[in-house]
């Protein structure tokens, strides 16, 4: 069984994490590759996480560093979706997305899913959770200046893509 | 405020998380990855609510509400592993051979122990209590003898006192060489109750 090791860090019963920060994790993942992968991948997220959770030296920033392995897992699902789509037929797999779960301003957040990882993180902080630069930085790891930067830089990406 | 950000702001996507489903899918993955220390689910009791942990090796802990449920998960968690997590599945057998026994279906429990919260001599103690048949009682002079130390009683009543796995190691079963009740971790009165459940003291 695994025991923590050397430093005798308190770390809380991981179900507490699962239980304060799985929903607004979900809504994180849901804005950032759809509400059809959201769940697998946040399924993945606590796996990663309670994986590496015994080896953890200190239990100062439990949700930020939840939050960097969300964003991590969110790359790879929308790499993996890259990966197939780039095999399939144009548009083919666009009209399987369920419609039930198609929302007022799709093609916006699908060109928001198609942003490079941090500009997409940096988005769903600032937008959805409606975090102040210096929370959106925290949350992902980075300092407050980065943090505008991915936002600014996310926002300068998506313009473009709107207005073609 | 630009219109594109406007925009982002109001058309969050709608979240939905089947949480049930959710739980009992991560608690399966966890398990199958060997991720998964302390599995732990709730049952309803005569004695108020019950909550048993379990691990891969058996059944760890049984905690009654009144010990209160964060204080046990978190010395759980301290004492054995933070890898915890609500999942009814790896402590279905349990709570089914707990629920028999409260329905008066089942007089002794067949279940793998998980001593690892137990040391020493209480450990002594705690084996020996539950090898005690239902409808039996001991004395906490004879079951220190069971543990090697026939003068220890004192020292077999502390063990007791703290036994984790209440029920299942039947540590109501011993009583004062005189027969008064001696003292009981949940409280006297679930221990008159579950001493009247098996018949040795009148309902």
């Amino acid at each position: 069984m695994a025991r923590p090791v050397s430093s005798r860090v308190q770390l809380p019963p991981f179900q507490r994490l699962v239980d304060d920060h799985g929903a607004e994790l979900h809504r994180f993942l849901v804005a950032s590759v759809g509400p059809t992968d959201a769940e697998d991948c946040l399924q993945e997220t606590l796996l990663s996480a309670l994986r590496a959770y015994p080896r953890l030296r200190h239990a100062d920033n439990l949700r930020a560093w939840l939050y960097v392995i969300a964003q991590r897992k969110a790359t790879d699902t929308v790499r993996s979706r890259q990966r197939h789509r780039a095999g399939a037929l144009d548009g083919v797999e666009e009209r399987l997305v369920a419609p039930a779960h198609r929302t007022g301003d799709d093609d916006l957040w699908s060109s928001v899913r198609a942003l490079p990882a941090k500009q997409r993180a940096a988005l769903v902080h600032r937008f959805v959770f409606d975090l102040a630069y210096r929370d959106v930085g925290e949350r992902m790891g980075i300092s407050e200046e980065a943090a505008r930067q991915n936002v600014s830089a996310g926002l300068r990406r998506l313009r473009v893509e709107v207005d073609r | 405020m630009t219109d594109l950000e406007q925009r982002l702001r109001e058309a969050p996507p709608e979240p939905f998380l089947d949480r049930p489903r959710f739980a009992a899918a991560l608690g399966r993955r966890a398990s199958a990855a060997r991720l998964l220390d302390v599995a732990y689910a709730s049952i309803d009791s005569p004695l108020g609510e019950l909550t048993v942990f379990v691990t891969p090796r058996g059944l760890l802990r049984v905690a009654y509400d009144s010990e209160g449920g964060e204080a046990v998960l978190a010395e759980v968690a301290e004492r054995v592993s933070p890898r915890i997590l609500r999942a009814p599945a790896r402590t279905d057998e349990a709570r089914r051979q707990l629920d028999g026994y409260f329905a008066s279906n089942r007089r002794r429990f067949d279940l793998p122990i998980d001593w690892s919260l137990v040391h020493g001599f209480a450990r002594g103690v705690l084996r020996a209590t539950a090898e005690l048949p239902f409808g039996e009682t001991s004395t906490y002079g004879r079951m220190a003898r069971a543990a090697g130390s026939p003068r220890a009683a004192r020292a077999a009543g502390n063990a007791l006192g703290s036994n984790p796995i209440p029920i299942v190691v039947p540590c109501h079963r011993v009583l004062h060489a005189d027969g008064t009740l001696g003292g009981y971790s949940g409280g006297l009165d679930r221990k008159r109750i579950l001493l009247a459940l098996e018949g040795s003291l009148p309902a």
